[in-house]
């Protein structure tokens, strides 16, 4: 598996030049946010807001009414917690292209509760006329830049940052609303979003060995969540579906789907992974993944208890996974 | 200021008091306190000191036409100010609260209809008591406190950056200024240097729990703001003379503020008969 660093960085410099309408706005996290390059590179179209957040977001609105495009950064839980009341009535009331980078979603910050977004899917999904993007690899941070400004109106992203696997191919870039389907079978269906993608095609890798055929699907628009191919897969599996994803079971991924199946009619179980309406703590992102039920392991347990099986997979035999050495080149003090 | 154009100030002041008593009234209560604290800001501000484009006659208010959104039609209650050229300013009321005074401002300036505030306050109408950026004369939607000074230092920003001449004026309340997000405003504009932005302050002295040193002392407000870095000018907010010197100045080069003294007034609300 090709491993990069730094690709949302990168990007963002290279697609700069060709945006001169783009101002990157910044709470005091620029380098923790993978904006350091943009701000060394163009330093007129960096604006520093401090820890200000709910100016930070009345401000883009403001800006973004007169024709540019704020990119907002910052970490995720401090876009969403902290300054909803100025996105819902500054930004998505006036329907503004505000593009909201949000960073270390869920568990990925070892910053424990303060710092990890695990409900900002929920909040975000309930606003009006807002877009919500959460990429799940490499080729998909360097897409969800130009899937956003495409999108007409403000787009949060739920971004990732330092060390990011490459899972998909580099000339299949994140389609707005198009899902991808990684593999097909008519047992269960799996749908993944975020970093729990690279955890689904593990599980449903070492599954499908013990013989259950798997459907899994990647979602990486979680609003809107239109996916009639998704239910009308589940609505014909053996045994229906199972989500995973890097947030709370609470109007996240599960619930969005849950939605759907429900007004589609599948008649199928659903189980959803993810957090269970818990905060998490501070620890490493294997350690969280791990406790709170948010890797291989625990889609292979969910299919053991729905099908009523046990495989004898272990960790072990799964194949290798990865996880980043550092959290991105980032200061430690600044999670 | 010649003596004609201040008579005709007074006259507008006097017409936003009378017009938001009589609508008042009608309704069974609203927002005439706040009308009667800012009548002479308001009628200032559409009298001399908003550069604002001319309109041929008074554009009629229309009826509520959907939220923004996709395929909607975006309704902007800044035709009212036929703003939009570089050299125009911007308005901006941050406490929409005072829809009222500013729609009988409208009036009184002859940039709305008489007859659109047949529809204040009925279903339907975008003539609302607390109005939306769909209302008459509002550029923005403002209302949750606190927030319009960030979105007019947004626009003030991007102004700047484009080297446009127009200014953005901010006309807020006092009760607001308790909020975090009006001083991260503050401190935001101060330090980007936004002097092209200006903010009139109905500093009344009274909020909606009552008088505001029984709520949450702002004072010494002019203190404050200028320790920030803010330029701050404490005026009688009922003297024409200086809402519109102050007003009409050349462009500030730091963030300006002005308000005026301590003066009693409350919410008018009628009670049911």
């Amino acid at each position: 598996m090709e491993i990069l660093t730094k690709v949302h960085a990168k990007h963002l410099v290279d697609w700069g030049r060709e945006h001169p309408e783009a101002y990157v706005l910044s709470a005091d996290l620029t380098g923790s946010c993978e904006a350091d390059g943009w701000r060394d590179r163009y330093p007129d179209r960096f604006l520093s807001l401090g820890i200000a957040e709910q100016n930070m977001l009345a401000f883009a609105g403001g800006m973004a009414r007169q024709g540019f495009i704020p990119l907002v950064h910052t970490f995720a839980v401090f876009i969403y917690r902290r300054a909803l009341d100025q996105i819902a009535m500054s930004v998505a009331y006036p329907n503004l292209p505000v593009k909201m980078f949000g960073f270390l979603p869920g568990i990925l910050t070892p910053g424990g509760a303060t710092h990890q977004a695990i409900e900002d899917i929920a909040v975000m999904r309930a606003l009006p006329n807002i877009t919500v993007i959460e990429p799940g690899d490499a080729t998909e941070v360097e897409s969800a830049l130009d899937a956003a400004f495409d999108t007409p109106g403000p787009v949060y992203v739920r971004q990732l940052r330092g060390e990011v696997p490459r899972l998909f191919d580099k000339n299949e870039p994140l389609t707005l609303g198009v899902p991808r389907k990684l593999s097909y079978g008519k047992d269960i269906v799996i749908v993944t979003s975020g970093i729990c993608t690279e955890e689904g095609m593990r599980a449903a890798a070492a599954l499908r060995g013990k013989g259950l055929e798997i459907t899994h699907y990647h979602v990486s628009t979680l609003k809107p969540f239109r996916y009639p191919e998704i239910v009308e897969d589940i609505a014909i599996s053996r045994y229906g579906a199972v989500t995973l994803e890097n947030h709370s079971v609470v109007g996240g991924l599960g619930s969005a789907l849950a939605e759907c199946m429900a007004e589609y009619g599948a008649g199928k179980p659903l189980r959803r992974l993810g957090l269970q309406d818990t905060f998490a703590h501070g620890a490493s992102r294997r350690y969280l993944m791990r406790e709170y039920g948010l890797d291989a392991m625990a889609l292979i347990a969910a299919a053991e208890n729905i099908t009523g099986e046990r495989f004898a997979i272990d960790e072990a035999s799964l194949t290798e996974t990865y996880t980043p050495a550092a959290h991105s080149g980032a200061k430690p003090e600044a999670l | 200021m010649t003596r004609t154009e201040k008579a005709l100030i007074e006259k507008m002041a006097w017409g936003i008091r009378r017009r938001a008593l009589a609508h008042t009234l009608a309704r069974g209560g609203g927002y005439l306190s706040q009308a009667c604290s800012s009548a002479e800001i308001f009628a200032a501000l559409y009298g001399c000191v908003l550069r604002l484009k001319k309109l041929d006659s008074p554009i009629s208010a229309g009826r509520f036409m959907g939220t923004p959104g996709p395929g909607r039609p975006v309704v902007t209650g800044a035709n009212f100010n036929g703003s939009g050229d570089a050299s125009c300013d911007n308005f901006i009321l941050s406490p929409a609260q005072y829809a009222l005074a500013l729609y009988a401002a409208l009036i009184e300036a002859g940039r709305m209809d008489e007859k659109s505030m047949d529809a204040y306050d009925i279903d339907g109408s975008a003539v609302e008591i607390i109005g939306a950026e769909h209302s008459p004369g509002m550029e923005v939607t403002t209302g949750s406190l606190g927030q319009g000074i960030s979105q007019a230092s947004g626009i003030a920003m991007a102004r700047k950056i484009k080297g446009e001449t127009g200014r953005v004026v901010l006309m807020m309340s006092d009760g607001e200024c308790q909020s975090g997000e009006f001083w991260e405003a503050v401190q935001a504009a101060c330090y980007h240097k936004l002097g092209n932005m200006i903010a009139y302050v109905d500093v009344n002295g009274y909020q909606c729990d009552g008088k505001m040193t029984s709520v949450m002392n702002i004072e010494p407000f002019d203190k404050r703001l200028k320790a920030f870095g803010a330029r701050v000018h404490r005026i009688d907010g009922h003297n024409i003379d200086s809402l519109a010197r102050l007003g009409r100045a050349p462009r500030a080069d730091v963030y300006t503020l002005r308000h005026r003294p301590l003066q009693r007034h409350g919410y008018f609300k009628r009670s049911p008969s």
